[in-house]
């Protein structure tokens, strides 16, 4: 007996309805892109006429004039609150880059049990305290005690920001170091300890650098995390335009500058389009420190 | 029987002190936020009360209570799940059951790093000129919410498919076998068994969603509003943003209110994060494979 071709086609309901999911979770899997894309358009369609138009390249890197709501002569120079983010930045990695490469290590080598899951736990948790509440801590908590311990006038500014941004900071790294720590194979560290390596050795001379990779992904991050925080950094650095020369001067962060200035920016004014180049801006660095992450990591795969 | 040589004393020594050193920077880098935890506690706690909860805040917050951002953080973290669970969900089995390696995934993996690695304030100037001006959704909890929504999408989509990796690759080929559709498989056999991995990771992103102030201040939540909101097209006030307006722009504000305040929008971003952490604990105990 011949069969026809409608007999061997099983595409019934089921068939059809798998065919559908899969397009439909394929357009939740690029969705990620598509926000990417989404969030770059966003903010260059506000700012763009001011980047190609009044913005001044020159004046904004090098000029530390931040004056967008002068009457007659407006100006926009980024310099101070470049040095302000970066003064910030680079003193919360200081404090934070030793402390949480120093506890990943014992976290992933020394640690067991059930101290090594409690302390996992606590790094955990104290990631995921608000950046509002760390702000909250910078002003009524942090500025009394620099008053009091440095008798300086005023307990808000670099130092204060830094030492927040770096306790943000660190749980972060610390997770992603000791990840990278933990991708180490043991066959590497039972091969040294086979040569009667102390543990000692075997991290010094093999876990850190075969994954040094990652550790340094880690840092990354941790830069693109204090560089882009914005609520700790507005309440706790005094939010003055200054090139800081002393750890008590108060500066001002890019990130805060919008926040402080958005709300009272009309749309499509001067003012409002130049926050959103900050905006280009800050999207632009970020995607560059979370790029070199990523391929930081990949290398670590290869080898 | 092996003597311990002088070089071996040595090497043993260096270790103590290297372990105790970086033993003693774990302690410093816990121990600051338990201090911080505790002056919340002690200041805070005597004035968070049934009735500091309830009571709609007053005279910009100087007196009554917190209602108004509280519910308004509620609000808005709802609204945020409902627009970032489906689209999160998706794409981590978009990424778990079907991606193939090839450079599309790579691209979607680096996007994932990006939503989570751009500024928050970024996330907000997008909130502004997609759903604020373009949309014209205007400042309401819906702009606000898809902000926050497209903001913690990455800790979504991490925790379910790091939950749907974790499913052993036999449940599926025993399924398939049976002549089940990738579909059919991924429905009855797959999600069955992550459910409880994704259930945490919503907990996280709830968690998130709530301490979160830059990407909604200027989307949605507003500083004062003497009424609740009755719909998403409406501004609400928020936690959050009403402990950075008590704490920075009001004057004379009474101590323990700003400190209650802290207390409370902590204490439920914590809570929520160890209830996280807690059902991930239990699972990884009652795994079955």
């Amino acid at each position: 007996m011949r069969r026809s071709v409608g007999d061997l086609d099983r595409r019934g309901r089921a068939w059809y309805v798998d065919k559908a999911v899969a397009g439909l979770v394929f357009i939740g899997g690029i969705s990620a892109i598509v926000f990417i894309i989404g969030i770059f358009v966003f903010i260059t369609r506000e700012g763009w006429t001011f980047v190609f138009g009044t913005l001044d390249f020159g004046e904004f890197f090098t000029s530390i004039e931040w004056r967008p709501t002068s009457e007659n002569d407006p100006t926009y120079g980024a310099l101070a609150l470049i040095a302000g983010t970066a003064s910030v930045t680079g003193l919360a990695m200081l404090v934070a880059v030793p402390f949480s490469l120093g506890a990943a290590i014992f976290i992933a080598e020394f640690a067991t049990g059930r101290t090594r899951e409690a302390l996992k736990v606590l790094v955990e948790l104290l990631a995921a305290i608000p950046s509002v509440v760390w702000g909250f801590i910078g002003l009524a908590i942090m500025n009394p005690l620099i008053i009091d311990l440095f008798d300086v006038p005023i307990g808000l500014g670099v130092l204060n920001s830094g030492i927040i941004l770096g306790l943000m900071a660190a749980p972060i790294m610390t997770t992603i170091a000791e990840d990278a720590l933990k991708a180490v194979p043991d066959g590497y560290r039972e091969a040294a300890e086979a040569m009667g390596a102390t543990k000692w050795q075997v991290i010094r001379q093999v876990v850190l650098p075969a994954g040094k990779n990652g550790l340094m992904a880690a840092v990354l991050l941790g830069v693109g995390r204090g560089f882009g925080e914005t609520m700790a950094v507005l309440m706790a650095s005094g939010h003055s335009i200054n090139l800081p020369t002393s750890p008590f001067d108060s500066v001002r962060a890019l990130t805060a500058t919008i926040a402080a200035e958005l709300g009272d920016a009309p749309r499509g004014m001067e003012h409002y389009q130049a926050l959103f180049t900050l905006g280009i801006f800050l999207f632009i660095v970020t995607f560059c420190i979370n790029l070199a992450a990523d391929i930081a990591v990949r290398g670590v795969r290869k080898g | 029987m092996f003597a311990a040589s002088a070089l071996n004393e040595r090497n043993r020594r260096v270790e103590g002190i290297y372990k105790a050193l970086f033993g003693l920077m774990t302690v410093l880098l816990v121990v600051p936020v338990l201090i911080i935890l505790g002056v919340l506690i002690a200041k805070g706690g005597p004035a968070v009360s049934f009735e500091f909860l309830f009571t709609p805040p007053t005279d910009q917050g100087r007196q009554g209570g917190i209602l108004m951002p509280l519910i308004g953080t509620i609000w808005l973290v709802v609204v945020a799940l409902i627009a970032s669970v489906p689209i999160g969900v998706a794409a981590a089995i978009y990424l778990s059951e079907y991606a193939p390696e090839n450079w599309l995934t790579r691209l979607i993996n680096l996007a994932i790093i990006n939503l989570a690695g751009v500024p928050s304030i970024v996330h907000a100037l997008f909130g502004v000129g997609a759903f604020v001006v373009f949309f014209e959704f205007g400042i309401s909890i819906l702009a606000a919410s898809l902000t926050l929504a497209i903001m913690t999408l990455p800790v979504v989509i991490v925790a379910t498919r790091e939950s749907l990796q974790a499913v052993p690759m036999a449940f599926r080929e025993a399924c398939w076998n049976m002549g089940a559709t990738r579909w059919q498989t991924i429905r009855k056999v797959v999600l069955p068994n992550a459910i409880s991995g994704i259930l945490t990771g919503v907990i996280l992103e709830v968690s998130r969603s709530a301490g979160e102030t830059a990407p909604i201040m200027f989307t949605g939540a507003v500083t004062f509003l003497p009424f609740l909101p009755t719909g998403v097209l409406e501004p609400t006030m928020a936690m959050s943003l009403h402990l950075f307006t008590i704490s920075n722009s009001v004057p004379n504000m009474p101590d323990e209110i700003k400190y209650g305040t802290a207390l409370v929008l902590i204490s439920m971003v914590l809570i929520m994060n160890a209830a996280s952490i807690a059902f991930r604990v239990y699972l990884r105990g009652k795994k079955k494979w």
